[in-house]
């Protein structure tokens, strides 16, 4: 079975801190275990996004790359 | 040949007291992880935001929102230069007397008149980084100040600064804490897991 992502966060285009900020408002609304998809060109997010899914507990299940765009998939803690 | 058995029984016996409690109240089962109830203590973040430059109080701005953003309370004790920026838009002059009046006449307070700690060729400097910053979609200190507080980034003005530079609590945004001194900020600091002075 392959679970749903729920919601999508478009930080395409934005810089540090934004796609991080963005992402933790969105994924507080979100049910514990769903999943969220990210989507961001920042390349410091991979990092970045890396050390959230660390300090905030949120797995980050999926990373991908496709032309420039940075794909995290994370999981609600 | 003979084979040696070991003679001793899978489990130590009790000690007779121990036994006689264990018979009473049952024996505890071990927990596996002294951490498991234990709830785990948030961390906190606590930044004294002194400096009313550009390029200070956006690094307060974007690491306050991070914080926040990450599950980290984070409070900012804001302080003398680091007030202005927090002055409402429609205030200009603020202050009771012309000493006061003359230091919000001389830099214009308010989250969109900052200016640069070096750099600032009267004005130049800070517009340049604002052209930069849109060409590279770079949040502005008011969209993360304003992202910090939804996230509840909690300001907490000082007392003190409030009184020597003539602004009332009326002056400050609405989203700010209630005004508090030196102690709060210490308490703070101490209380916290890392402290940055800004």
């Amino acid at each position: 079975m392959t679970l749903q992502i729920v919601q999508t966060v478009d930080a395409r285009g934005l810089s540090c801190p934004m796609p991080i900020v963005r992402t933790a408002q969105v994924i507080k609304a979100v049910p514990s275990g769903q999943l969220v998809e990210v989507l961001a060109t920042d390349p410091g997010s991979v990092k970045d996004f890396a050390a959230w899914s660390r300090t905030t507990g949120n797995e980050l299940v999926e990373q991908s790359t496709d032309g420039g765009v940075y794909r995290f998939v994370l999981r609600r803690k | 040949m003979t084979t040696a058995t070991l003679d001793r029984p899978a489990v130590a016996p009790m000690d007779p007291l121990a036994q006689a409690i264990a018979d009473v109240e049952g024996v505890p089962e071990p927990s596996p992880d002294p951490l498991a109830d234990t709830p785990m203590k948030t961390k906190e973040l606590v930044i004294v935001n002194w400096s009313g430059d550009l390029d200070k109080v956006w690094p307060v701005m974007i690491l306050s929102s991070t914080a926040a953003a990450s599950g980290v309370t984070c409070k900012v004790f804001v302080t003398f230069w680091g007030l202005l920026p927090f002055v409402k838009d429609e205030k200009r002059i603020v202050g009771d007397n012309w000493m006061q009046k003359m230091l919000t006449l001389m830099q214009r307070p308010g989250i969109d008149h900052l200016k640069l700690s070096k750099m600032n060729f009267f004005g130049m400097g800070p517009w340049m980084m604002g052209s930069l910053r849109k060409q590279y979609n770079v949040a502005s200190p008011r969209e993360l100040l304003e992202a910090a507080t939804a996230l509840g980034v909690e300001f907490i003005p000082c007392q003190m600064t409030m009184d020597m530079f003539g602004l009332k609590r009326e002056d400050l945004i609405d989203e700010m804490g209630e005004p508090a001194g030196a102690a709060t900020a210490i308490a703070i600091m101490t209380e916290a897991d890392a402290s940055l002075f800004i």
